[in-house]
């Protein structure tokens, strides 16, 4: 029976409805339209991580559209070829990461650690947080490779939160990173109470000695000691580790200035756009709305805390060794995750608040410069265990 | 302009053997079978001897113009044929070359045959002919319908790294695939078998973290202290002439910033400093951002200036 011009219409308009968001929309795809939502309100209106949360918001939507995806429309971010797919390659495959790191390298001036090079041990301690949080995820029932990539939230760290957990459970991967980057904007909702609980009065008014000057030679020995000494100790942290102290020597060398640029604002912004939509897109109902998702949450919540309180203690455990004018004030522990500068900013503000003369932001600077060596190290090995 | 032109031609040249050589060292003789009598057919339908080669490396590996042979004597016995898209192996898979002594029959069909009943040495050997890659002696005493095989994918040398395999449960042959069958991560059983509270993971982590860090903290101790070391000879030397040291407990602590500020505050007081600025007519170099990339002068036929 041959097709009539009306059928023929209707026929094809079925066919297009059905192609539609509106027929493919699910309950999970509201819900996660609203936290897109919620997260873009959150960077535009209450300013948390705008850089971060605003890609991450809206690649939420263009993620969570529904369509059907058995059209073959090319158009996921899951289905091989799609335009969507081939930028996610960078987070897939773990490129996008070191290409920040390399960013954070050429940013960042290491001056306070080198000046004070004991204050790397409050990076290190600050890493507690990573595997406690690691201890709580496996007491909970994770396995220990999705727990490793759940507990690196601790380190405060996206790209390397990113990182590990490609590697180590991709399928996680979404609901850590949007884990990670929360609680990186929440840093001064959940670190100052912490620091109020664990520091006496006294202490928060510990003066510091003002940071000697440091030397161009010695800004430039810095990435090179530094890569070389940490990545013989863990090779599995030579991509992150490799570009933070690459991306470090370009910045003082001096002779590679228009490099150094580029990789801290033109690269680092085009691969924060990528990264940050591609995180978003890839957070998909069906893979983001589950109660692994709260459990991560929960975890990533307690990482935080844990890193923040045992940089906190491990200063005033240092302090019991130090002698009385060489004393570190407790507020510049919580810098140990790697949260820069917001981390460091706190110590600043919460020292001010106690004493308006005591400037704590560049010794608060050290711990947390180092504490993106930590974390970046603690991230090599647990993939070096677990992997 | 020349110099750094073959400097960086030999570089290259240099990357690019190393990258070659480096891979191709990866490449195993992983599995032999010399009688088959009951195994895996070739693409003709025959059952032939076979030798399985493994890429142990973690890039694919092209392995056109290697040789294999079973003669130490003819190094270059059967050479892996150009231009078949076969030969590339990918990352940590096998391949499989069929001993029937008919190269006719294809890329995988080798010109010799393997001989029951005697030991039969097989090696491999680079494009060049002379350097060995991997080789095995496979004994005569493996069994018609058993293979010679690794005990792990790529890994270990000499006899001890082998095993005879009889085809039975526990004892798999496995033409075309790895020797170990694994379907989890092992070290991740492992943490879960024996360090169910996530303790032994964290005390080790952690001393590594405080390891490398304290490494390079103490690392920068020392730089700080040859660098204050160096900058104080020299001091003394421009001066020309040897100071004092003043014993440590009489030295004054570094001023701090209110000190000096509170020196500045008095020596504008005193000097009568003028508390409303004169008009200043300040002369700034205008200078335009430039690249070389965008330059027509230059137009890629000079190296930009330091």
């Amino acid at each position: 029976m041959e097709l009539s011009f009306g059928d023929f219409l209707l026929q094809n308009l079925t066919q297009f409805w059905h192609l539609t968001g509106i027929y493919n929309a699910t309950w999970q795809h509201c819900v996660m339209l609203v936290v897109g939502l919620f997260f873009i309100w959150l960077a535009i209106k209450k300013d948390f991580e705008p850089m971060l949360l605003v890609p991450i918001g809206f690649g939420m939507l263009i993620g969570n559209i529904p369509f059907n995806a058995t059209a073959g429309l090319e158009i996921g971010i899951y289905e091989e070829g799609s335009v969507l797919n081939i930028l996610y390659n960078g987070v897939s495959a773990g490129w996008y990461p070191p290409l920040i790191f390399l960013g954070i390298g050429a940013m960042t001036d290491f001056s306070a650690l080198i000046a004070n090079p004991k204050l790397m041990l409050i990076g290190a301690a600050a890493q507690f947080g990573i595997f406690g949080a690691y201890m709580v995820a496996t007491a909970i029932g994770f396995e220990p490779d999705q727990a490793g990539a759940i507990a690196i939230i601790g380190g405060a760290d996206g790209p390397t939160a990113i990182f590990l957990s490609s590697k180590l459970a991709p399928n996680l991967m979404g609901a850590i990173a949007v884990s990670a980057y929360s609680y990186m904007a929440l840093v001064p909702v959940i670190q100052p109470p912490i620091m109020r609980l664990l520091t006496t009065k006294h202490e928060r008014l510990i003066k510091m000695k003002p940071a000697r000057a440091v030397s161009q030679n010695e800004k430039i020995i810095f990435p090179i000691v530094g890569l070389l000494l940490t990545c013989f100790v863990v090779p599995s942290g030579i991509p992150l580790l490799g570009m933070l102290f690459f991306g470090n020597l370009l910045r003082e060398c001096g002779v590679t200035t228009r490099l150094a640029k580029t990789a801290s604002n033109a690269l680092t912004d085009i691969v924060t756009i990528l990264l940050g939509m591609t995180v978003g897109a890839s957070t998909q109902a069906s893979e983001f709305l589950t109660t692994q998702t709260i459990f991560i949450f929960f975890l990533g919540f307690m990482a935080f805390i844990i890193a923040s309180a045992s940089g906190v203690c491990f200063v005033k455990l240092f302090n019991l060794f130090l002698p009385k004018s060489k004393k570190i004030n407790p507020l510049i522990g919580n810098a140990g995750v790697s949260a820069v500068p917001m981390s460091a900013r706190i110590s600043n503000n919460l020292g001010l608040e106690y004493d308006p003369s005591n400037y704590l932001l560049m010794h608060a600077m050290g711990p947390n410069v180092a504490g993106v060596i930590g974390s970046a190290v603690a991230a090599g090995v647990l993939l070096g265990f677990l992997a | 302009m020349r110099k750094h032109l073959i400097i960086a031609l030999i570089a290259l040249l240099a990357t690019g053997l190393c990258a070659q050589a480096q891979g191709r060292r990866g490449l195993k003789i992983n599995e032999v079978m010399v009688q088959n009598d009951s195994n895996v057919v070739d693409d003709y339908g025959q059952r032939v001897a076979w030798i399985e080669i493994f890429n142990s490396t973690y890039a694919p590996l092209e392995i056109s113009s290697v040789f294999l042979t079973t003669d130490s004597a003819n190094k270059k016995m059967y050479p892996v044929p150009l231009g078949d898209v076969l030969t590339e192996i990918p990352t940590r898979q096998h391949v499989i070359f069929w001993a029937d002594g008919k190269p006719s029959r294809g890329t995988f069909h080798t010109n010799f045959v393997l001989v029951p009943g005697q030991d039969n040495w097989i090696g491999i050997y680079d494009a060049d002919g002379r350097t060995l890659i991997d080789e095995v002696v496979v004994p005569a005493s493996l069994p018609a319908g058993h293979t010679y095989a690794r005990k792990s994918d790529g890994n270990g040398s000499g006899p001890e790294a082998w095993e005879i395999r009889t085809g039975k449960s526990g004892s798999h042959i496995t033409p075309s695939s790895a020797n170990i069958i694994r379907d989890t991560n092992s070290k991740v059983d492992m943490f879960k078998e024996k360090d169910k509270s996530g303790l032994g993971l964290t005390v080790m982590a952690m001393c590594i973290v405080f390891s490398a860090l304290l490494l390079l903290s103490c690392c920068f101790y020392l730089i700080n202290r040859i660098g204050a070391h160096i900058s104080k000879t020299n001091k003394l030397h421009a001066q020309g002439k040897t100071i004092h040291e003043t014993p440590r407990e009489e030295r004054p602590d570094h001023d701090s910033g209110e000190e000096i500020a509170a020196i500045v505050m008095a020596l504008h007081e005193h000097l009568n400093a003028h508390d409303q600025e004169q008009t200043v007519l300040t002369i700034n170099k205008v200078k335009r951002a430039y690249s070389p990339w965008s330059s027509k002068i230059y137009n890629m036929r000079e190296l930009p200036h330091r």
